[in-house]
Protein backbone atom coordinates (compact mmCIF):
# COMPACT_ATOMS: atom_id res chain seq x y z
CA UNK A 1 0.00 0.00 0.00
CA UNK A 2 1.36 3.41 -0.91
CA UNK A 3 1.63 6.06 1.75
CA UNK A 4 -1.02 8.19 0.03
CA UNK A 5 -3.44 5.27 0.10
CA UNK A 6 -2.71 4.70 3.78
CA UNK A 7 -3.40 8.38 4.45
CA UNK A 8 -6.67 8.20 2.53
CA UNK A 9 -7.59 5.12 4.51
CA UNK A 10 -6.86 6.77 7.86
CA UNK A 11 -8.74 9.95 6.96
CA UNK A 12 -11.84 8.30 5.51
CA UNK A 13 -14.80 8.39 7.84
CA UNK A 14 -12.65 9.69 10.69
CA UNK A 15 -14.68 9.98 13.87
CA UNK A 16 -14.58 13.02 16.17
CA UNK A 17 -12.32 12.53 19.19
CA UNK A 18 -13.61 13.32 22.67
CA UNK A 19 -11.19 15.96 24.05
CA UNK A 20 -11.85 14.66 27.57
CA UNK A 21 -10.82 11.10 26.71
CA UNK A 22 -7.55 11.15 28.67
CA UNK A 23 -9.11 12.85 31.69
CA UNK A 24 -11.96 10.32 31.73
CA UNK A 25 -9.51 7.44 31.50
CA UNK A 26 -7.60 8.81 34.50
CA UNK A 27 -10.82 9.22 36.50
CA UNK A 28 -12.11 5.72 35.71
CA UNK A 29 -8.76 4.04 36.25
CA UNK A 30 -7.88 5.81 39.48
CA UNK A 31 -11.41 5.31 40.84
CA UNK A 32 -11.20 1.57 40.22
CA UNK A 33 -7.61 1.36 41.51
CA UNK A 34 -8.31 3.17 44.78
CA UNK A 35 -11.45 1.10 45.30
CA UNK A 36 -9.35 -2.04 44.80
CA UNK A 37 -6.79 -0.77 47.31
CA UNK A 38 -9.54 -0.06 49.86
CA UNK A 39 -11.01 -3.55 49.45
CA UNK A 40 -7.55 -5.06 49.79
CA UNK A 41 -6.95 -3.03 52.96
CA UNK A 42 -10.28 -4.04 54.49
CA UNK A 43 -9.82 -7.73 53.70
CA UNK A 44 -6.15 -8.01 54.75
CA UNK A 45 -5.72 -5.38 57.48
CA UNK A 46 -9.01 -3.77 58.51
CA UNK A 47 -9.44 -0.18 59.65
CA UNK A 48 -7.58 1.19 62.64
CA UNK A 49 -10.07 0.63 65.52
CA UNK A 50 -8.97 3.94 67.07
CA UNK A 51 -9.48 5.85 63.83
CA UNK A 52 -12.13 8.19 65.26
CA UNK A 53 -9.98 9.26 68.20
CA UNK A 54 -6.82 9.46 66.10
CA UNK A 55 -8.59 11.66 63.53
CA UNK A 56 -8.83 14.40 66.18
CA UNK A 57 -5.06 14.71 66.37
CA UNK A 58 -3.54 17.32 64.04
CA UNK A 59 -0.67 14.99 63.21
CA UNK A 60 -3.12 12.47 61.72
CA UNK A 61 -3.88 15.05 59.04
CA UNK A 62 -0.20 15.77 58.63
CA UNK A 63 0.26 12.07 58.06
CA UNK A 64 -2.33 12.18 55.26
CA UNK A 65 -1.01 15.42 53.80
CA UNK A 66 2.42 13.90 53.16
CA UNK A 67 1.33 11.18 50.68
CA UNK A 68 -1.60 13.30 49.44
CA UNK A 69 0.60 16.18 48.30
CA UNK A 70 3.01 13.74 46.67
CA UNK A 71 0.04 12.06 44.95
CA UNK A 72 -1.14 15.37 43.48
CA UNK A 73 2.30 15.99 41.96
CA UNK A 74 2.55 12.36 40.81
CA UNK A 75 -0.80 12.72 39.04
CA UNK A 76 0.51 15.76 37.17
CA UNK A 77 3.67 13.87 36.23
CA UNK A 78 1.75 10.78 35.09
CA UNK A 79 -0.54 12.91 32.92
CA UNK A 80 2.34 14.80 31.33
CA UNK A 81 4.33 11.62 30.71
CA UNK A 82 1.31 9.98 29.07
CA UNK A 83 1.16 12.66 26.38
CA UNK A 84 3.96 12.84 23.79
CA UNK A 85 6.11 15.97 23.92
CA UNK A 86 4.65 17.59 27.05
CA UNK A 87 7.47 19.04 29.20
CA UNK A 88 7.53 18.06 32.88
CA UNK A 89 8.13 21.62 34.05
CA UNK A 90 8.70 22.09 37.75
CA UNK A 91 6.73 19.05 38.85
CA UNK A 92 9.79 16.79 39.52
CA UNK A 93 11.40 19.48 41.71
CA UNK A 94 8.10 20.04 43.52
CA UNK A 95 8.31 16.46 44.82
CA UNK A 96 11.08 17.64 47.15
CA UNK A 97 8.80 20.02 49.06
CA UNK A 98 6.61 17.48 50.92
CA UNK A 99 9.67 15.31 51.57
CA UNK A 100 11.58 18.27 52.93
CA UNK A 101 8.63 19.30 55.10
CA UNK A 102 8.26 15.87 56.72
CA UNK A 103 12.05 15.60 57.13
CA UNK A 104 12.22 18.92 58.98
CA UNK A 105 9.31 17.90 61.17
CA UNK A 106 10.98 14.54 61.89
CA UNK A 107 14.24 16.23 62.88
CA UNK A 108 12.38 18.63 65.14
CA UNK A 109 10.46 15.81 66.82
CA UNK A 110 13.63 13.80 67.37
CA UNK A 111 15.48 16.84 68.70
CA UNK A 112 12.68 17.53 71.20
CA UNK A 113 12.54 13.96 72.47
CA UNK A 114 14.69 12.53 75.24
CA UNK A 115 17.36 10.17 73.91
CA UNK A 116 15.74 6.92 75.20
CA UNK A 117 12.48 7.72 73.34
CA UNK A 118 14.06 8.27 69.97
CA UNK A 119 14.19 4.64 68.74
CA UNK A 120 10.45 4.31 69.46
CA UNK A 121 9.69 7.46 67.43
CA UNK A 122 11.60 6.01 64.52
CA UNK A 123 10.46 2.41 64.67
CA UNK A 124 6.95 2.65 66.15
CA UNK A 125 5.28 -0.74 66.56
CA UNK A 126 5.02 -1.69 62.89
CA UNK A 127 8.29 -0.76 61.16
CA UNK A 128 8.88 -4.34 60.06
CA UNK A 129 5.72 -4.52 57.96
CA UNK A 130 4.88 -0.92 57.07
CA UNK A 131 6.87 -0.45 53.84
CA UNK A 132 5.89 -3.78 52.31
CA UNK A 133 2.25 -3.29 53.34
CA UNK A 134 2.13 0.07 51.56
CA UNK A 135 3.63 -1.50 48.45
CA UNK A 136 1.10 -4.34 48.63
CA UNK A 137 -1.92 -2.07 49.10
CA UNK A 138 -0.66 0.00 46.13
CA UNK A 139 -0.78 -2.92 43.68
CA UNK A 140 -4.38 -2.42 42.45
CA UNK A 141 -3.65 1.27 41.81
CA UNK A 142 -0.40 0.36 40.05
CA UNK A 143 -2.21 -1.99 37.68
CA UNK A 144 -4.87 0.69 37.09
CA UNK A 145 -2.28 3.38 36.26
CA UNK A 146 -0.55 1.04 33.83
CA UNK A 147 -3.96 0.46 32.19
CA UNK A 148 -4.48 4.23 31.98
CA UNK A 149 -1.09 4.77 30.38
CA UNK A 150 -1.52 1.87 27.95
CA UNK A 151 -4.47 3.75 26.50
CA UNK A 152 -2.41 6.92 26.05
CA UNK A 153 1.02 7.37 24.51
CA UNK A 154 3.97 7.56 26.91
CA UNK A 155 7.22 8.01 24.99
CA UNK A 156 9.65 8.10 27.93
CA UNK A 157 8.86 4.68 29.28
CA UNK A 158 11.19 4.51 32.27
CA UNK A 159 10.04 7.90 33.54
CA UNK A 160 6.42 6.99 32.88
CA UNK A 161 6.83 3.70 34.77
CA UNK A 162 8.35 5.50 37.75
CA UNK A 163 5.55 8.08 37.74
CA UNK A 164 2.99 5.27 37.60
CA UNK A 165 4.69 3.68 40.61
CA UNK A 166 4.71 6.97 42.51
CA UNK A 167 1.05 7.72 41.80
CA UNK A 168 0.13 4.19 42.88
CA UNK A 169 2.24 4.16 46.02
CA UNK A 170 1.21 7.61 47.26
CA UNK A 171 -2.47 6.73 46.85
CA UNK A 172 -1.75 3.32 48.38
CA UNK A 173 -0.09 5.02 51.37
CA UNK A 174 -3.18 7.21 51.83
CA UNK A 175 -5.38 4.11 51.93
CA UNK A 176 -2.98 2.25 54.22
CA UNK A 177 -3.02 5.22 56.61
CA UNK A 178 -6.60 4.22 57.50
CA UNK A 179 -5.22 1.08 59.09
CA UNK A 180 -1.79 2.14 60.28
CA UNK A 181 -1.53 3.18 63.96
CA UNK A 182 1.70 5.17 63.55
CA UNK A 183 1.61 8.92 63.66
CA UNK A 184 5.12 10.16 64.45
CA UNK A 185 6.95 12.16 61.78
CA UNK A 186 10.26 10.22 62.02
CA UNK A 187 8.41 6.96 61.39
CA UNK A 188 6.47 8.43 58.46
CA UNK A 189 9.59 9.89 56.88
CA UNK A 190 11.47 6.59 56.89
CA UNK A 191 8.86 3.82 56.55
CA UNK A 192 6.22 5.59 54.47
CA UNK A 193 9.10 6.89 52.39
CA UNK A 194 10.43 3.36 51.85
CA UNK A 195 6.94 2.02 51.15
CA UNK A 196 6.33 4.67 48.51
CA UNK A 197 9.77 4.17 46.96
CA UNK A 198 9.34 0.44 46.27
CA UNK A 199 6.63 0.82 43.57
CA UNK A 200 8.60 3.71 42.04
CA UNK A 201 11.60 1.42 41.59
CA UNK A 202 9.41 -1.41 40.27
CA UNK A 203 7.76 1.01 37.83
CA UNK A 204 11.07 2.36 36.56
CA UNK A 205 12.29 -1.19 36.08
CA UNK A 206 9.20 -2.53 34.31
CA UNK A 207 8.11 0.63 32.47
CA UNK A 208 10.13 0.03 29.29
CA UNK A 209 8.70 -3.51 29.03
CA UNK A 210 5.10 -2.95 30.10
CA UNK A 211 4.36 0.41 28.52
CA UNK A 212 5.68 -0.16 24.99
CA UNK A 213 3.23 0.51 22.19
CA UNK B 1 7.95 27.26 9.22
CA UNK B 2 5.80 28.82 11.93
CA UNK B 3 3.02 29.34 9.36
CA UNK B 4 3.36 25.70 8.33
CA UNK B 5 2.90 24.56 11.86
CA UNK B 6 -0.08 26.85 12.43
CA UNK B 7 -1.81 25.55 9.31
CA UNK B 8 -1.17 21.92 10.21
CA UNK B 9 -2.36 22.49 13.74
CA UNK B 10 -5.59 24.06 12.54
CA UNK B 11 -6.16 21.11 10.20
CA UNK B 12 -5.49 18.60 12.96
CA UNK B 13 -7.91 20.36 15.33
CA UNK B 14 -10.60 20.27 12.64
CA UNK B 15 -9.77 16.61 12.07
CA UNK B 16 -10.14 15.87 15.77
CA UNK B 17 -13.59 17.44 15.59
CA UNK B 18 -14.45 14.98 12.80
CA UNK B 19 -13.61 16.94 9.62
CA UNK B 20 -12.22 14.18 7.38
CA UNK B 21 -11.16 16.55 4.59
CA UNK B 22 -9.04 18.75 6.86
CA UNK B 23 -7.63 15.65 8.53
CA UNK B 24 -6.66 14.25 5.14
CA UNK B 25 -4.78 17.47 4.33
CA UNK B 26 -3.09 17.31 7.71
CA UNK B 27 -1.85 13.75 7.24
CA UNK B 28 -0.73 14.50 3.71
CA UNK B 29 1.35 17.53 4.72
CA UNK B 30 2.61 15.74 7.81
CA UNK B 31 3.82 12.77 5.75
CA UNK B 32 6.01 15.07 3.63
CA UNK B 33 7.54 16.63 6.75
CA UNK B 34 8.04 13.25 8.39
CA UNK B 35 9.72 11.90 5.27
CA UNK B 36 12.25 14.74 5.24
CA UNK B 37 12.73 14.51 9.01
CA UNK B 38 13.30 10.75 8.96
CA UNK B 39 15.46 10.80 5.84
CA UNK B 40 18.03 12.96 7.59
CA UNK B 41 18.13 10.50 10.48
CA UNK B 42 18.01 7.28 8.52
CA UNK B 43 20.81 7.96 6.08
CA UNK B 44 22.24 4.52 6.81
CA UNK B 45 18.92 2.77 6.28
CA UNK B 46 17.34 4.38 3.20
CA UNK B 47 14.99 1.43 2.65
CA UNK B 48 13.39 1.96 6.01
CA UNK B 49 12.27 5.53 5.45
CA UNK B 50 8.90 4.95 3.81
CA UNK B 51 8.07 2.12 6.21
CA UNK B 52 8.79 4.39 9.14
CA UNK B 53 6.79 7.25 7.60
CA UNK B 54 3.79 4.90 7.43
CA UNK B 55 4.48 3.56 10.89
CA UNK B 56 4.60 7.07 12.34
CA UNK B 57 1.47 8.19 10.48
CA UNK B 58 -0.40 5.22 11.89
CA UNK B 59 0.90 6.04 15.37
CA UNK B 60 -0.10 9.71 15.01
CA UNK B 61 -3.55 8.56 13.94
CA UNK B 62 -4.14 6.03 16.70
CA UNK B 63 -2.74 8.38 19.35
CA UNK B 64 -4.42 11.54 18.09
CA UNK B 65 -6.46 11.68 21.30
CA UNK B 66 -3.22 12.44 23.17
CA UNK B 67 -2.63 15.77 21.42
CA UNK B 68 -3.29 18.68 23.77
CA UNK B 69 -4.56 21.76 21.91
CA UNK B 70 -2.46 24.12 24.07
CA UNK B 71 0.74 22.27 23.15
CA UNK B 72 2.98 23.08 20.14
CA UNK B 73 2.29 20.55 17.39
CA UNK B 74 6.02 20.21 16.70
CA UNK B 75 6.70 18.87 20.17
CA UNK B 76 3.94 16.28 19.93
CA UNK B 77 4.81 15.03 16.44
CA UNK B 78 8.51 15.01 17.21
CA UNK B 79 8.06 12.97 20.38
CA UNK B 80 6.08 10.35 18.45
CA UNK B 81 8.52 10.28 15.52
CA UNK B 82 11.47 9.96 17.89
CA UNK B 83 9.75 7.17 19.75
CA UNK B 84 9.19 5.26 16.51
CA UNK B 85 12.75 5.94 15.42
CA UNK B 86 14.25 4.71 18.68
CA UNK B 87 12.01 1.66 18.45
CA UNK B 88 13.41 0.90 15.01
CA UNK B 89 16.99 1.33 16.17
CA UNK B 90 16.37 -0.86 19.16
CA UNK B 91 15.04 -3.64 16.96
CA UNK B 92 17.93 -3.12 14.55
CA UNK B 93 20.50 -2.59 17.30
CA UNK B 94 22.09 -0.33 14.72
CA UNK B 95 22.57 2.96 16.42
CA UNK B 96 25.47 3.73 14.11
CA UNK B 97 22.90 4.36 11.39
CA UNK B 98 21.91 7.48 13.26
CA UNK B 99 22.84 10.61 11.36
CA UNK B 100 21.92 13.30 13.83
CA UNK B 101 21.96 12.97 17.57
CA UNK B 102 18.34 12.41 18.55
CA UNK B 103 18.22 14.91 21.34
CA UNK B 104 19.02 17.73 18.98
CA UNK B 105 15.87 19.83 18.73
CA UNK B 106 15.36 19.92 15.00
CA UNK B 107 12.07 21.20 13.74
CA UNK B 108 9.95 18.50 12.10
CA UNK B 109 8.26 21.14 9.99
CA UNK B 110 11.46 22.70 8.70
CA UNK B 111 11.67 20.49 5.63
CA UNK B 112 9.33 18.84 3.23
CA UNK B 113 9.73 15.79 1.00
CA UNK B 114 6.81 14.70 -1.14
CA UNK B 115 8.82 12.17 -3.10
CA UNK B 116 7.45 8.96 -1.62
CA UNK B 117 9.43 5.85 -2.37
CA UNK B 118 7.60 2.55 -2.22
CA UNK B 119 7.32 1.11 1.22
CA UNK B 120 8.94 -2.31 1.41
CA UNK B 121 6.19 -3.59 3.57
CA UNK B 122 2.71 -3.71 2.14
CA UNK B 123 0.16 -2.45 4.63
CA UNK B 124 -2.55 -3.81 2.34
CA UNK B 125 -1.18 -7.32 2.79
CA UNK B 126 -0.84 -6.87 6.54
CA UNK B 127 -4.48 -5.82 6.58
CA UNK B 128 -5.40 -9.21 5.12
CA UNK B 129 -3.91 -10.87 8.20
CA UNK B 130 -6.39 -9.22 10.56
CA UNK B 131 -9.38 -11.26 11.74
CA UNK B 132 -12.70 -10.51 9.97
CA UNK B 133 -14.22 -8.54 12.84
CA UNK B 134 -11.36 -6.02 12.52
CA UNK B 135 -10.58 -6.27 8.81
CA UNK B 136 -14.13 -5.87 7.50
CA UNK B 137 -14.92 -2.70 9.50
CA UNK B 138 -11.66 -1.16 8.24
CA UNK B 139 -12.26 -2.22 4.63
CA UNK B 140 -15.85 -0.96 4.62
CA UNK B 141 -15.48 2.33 6.51
CA UNK B 142 -11.91 3.23 5.64
CA UNK B 143 -11.33 1.89 2.14
CA UNK B 144 -14.81 1.78 0.62
CA UNK B 145 -15.97 4.89 2.43
CA UNK B 146 -19.16 3.42 3.87
CA UNK B 147 -20.66 5.03 6.97
CA UNK B 148 -20.55 3.13 10.25
CA UNK B 149 -24.26 2.31 9.90
CA UNK B 150 -23.79 1.00 6.36
CA UNK B 151 -20.79 -1.07 7.41
CA UNK B 152 -22.81 -2.50 10.27
CA UNK B 153 -25.54 -3.57 7.82
CA UNK B 154 -23.01 -5.02 5.38
CA UNK B 155 -21.26 -7.11 8.04
CA UNK B 156 -24.18 -7.90 10.32
CA UNK B 157 -22.16 -6.42 13.20
CA UNK B 158 -23.52 -3.79 15.59
CA UNK B 159 -22.44 -0.19 15.03
CA UNK B 160 -20.40 -0.11 18.19
CA UNK B 161 -18.71 -3.39 17.18
CA UNK B 162 -17.77 -1.76 13.86
CA UNK B 163 -16.25 1.24 15.66
CA UNK B 164 -14.37 -0.97 18.10
CA UNK B 165 -13.23 -3.15 15.18
CA UNK B 166 -11.76 -0.15 13.34
CA UNK B 167 -10.03 1.11 16.46
CA UNK B 168 -8.57 -2.24 17.54
CA UNK B 169 -7.83 -3.21 13.93
CA UNK B 170 -5.67 -0.13 13.37
CA UNK B 171 -3.82 -0.85 16.60
CA UNK B 172 -3.30 -4.46 15.52
CA UNK B 173 -2.10 -3.19 12.17
CA UNK B 174 0.48 -0.98 13.89
CA UNK B 175 1.65 -4.02 15.87
CA UNK B 176 1.95 -6.08 12.67
CA UNK B 177 3.99 -3.29 11.09
CA UNK B 178 6.37 -3.42 14.00
CA UNK B 179 6.80 -7.19 13.73
CA UNK B 180 7.43 -7.07 10.00
CA UNK B 181 9.78 -4.06 10.26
Amino acid sequence: MKTDDLIAMLATGVAPVDPQLAAKRFRTGLGAGVLGALLLLLSLYGLNPQLQEVARLPMFWGKLAYPASLAAIALLLAQRLSHPGVPLGRAPAALLLPILAIALLAIWVLAQAAAPQRPALLLGQTWKTCALSIALVSTPVFVAVLWIMKGLAPTRLRHAGAAAGLLASTLGALVYALHCPEIEAPFLLVWYGAGMAIPVAVGALLGPKLLRW
Amino acid sequence: MKANEERLRAQLLLGLAGDAEAYHLFLKALSAHLRAFLRRRLGGLPDEIEDLVQDTLLAVHSQRHTYRPEQPLTAWVQAIARYKLIDLFRSRAGREALHDPLDEELDVFAHCDTDAADARRDVGKLLQQLPDHQRLPIVHTKLEGLSVAEAARATGMSESAVKVGVHRGLKALAALMKVSA
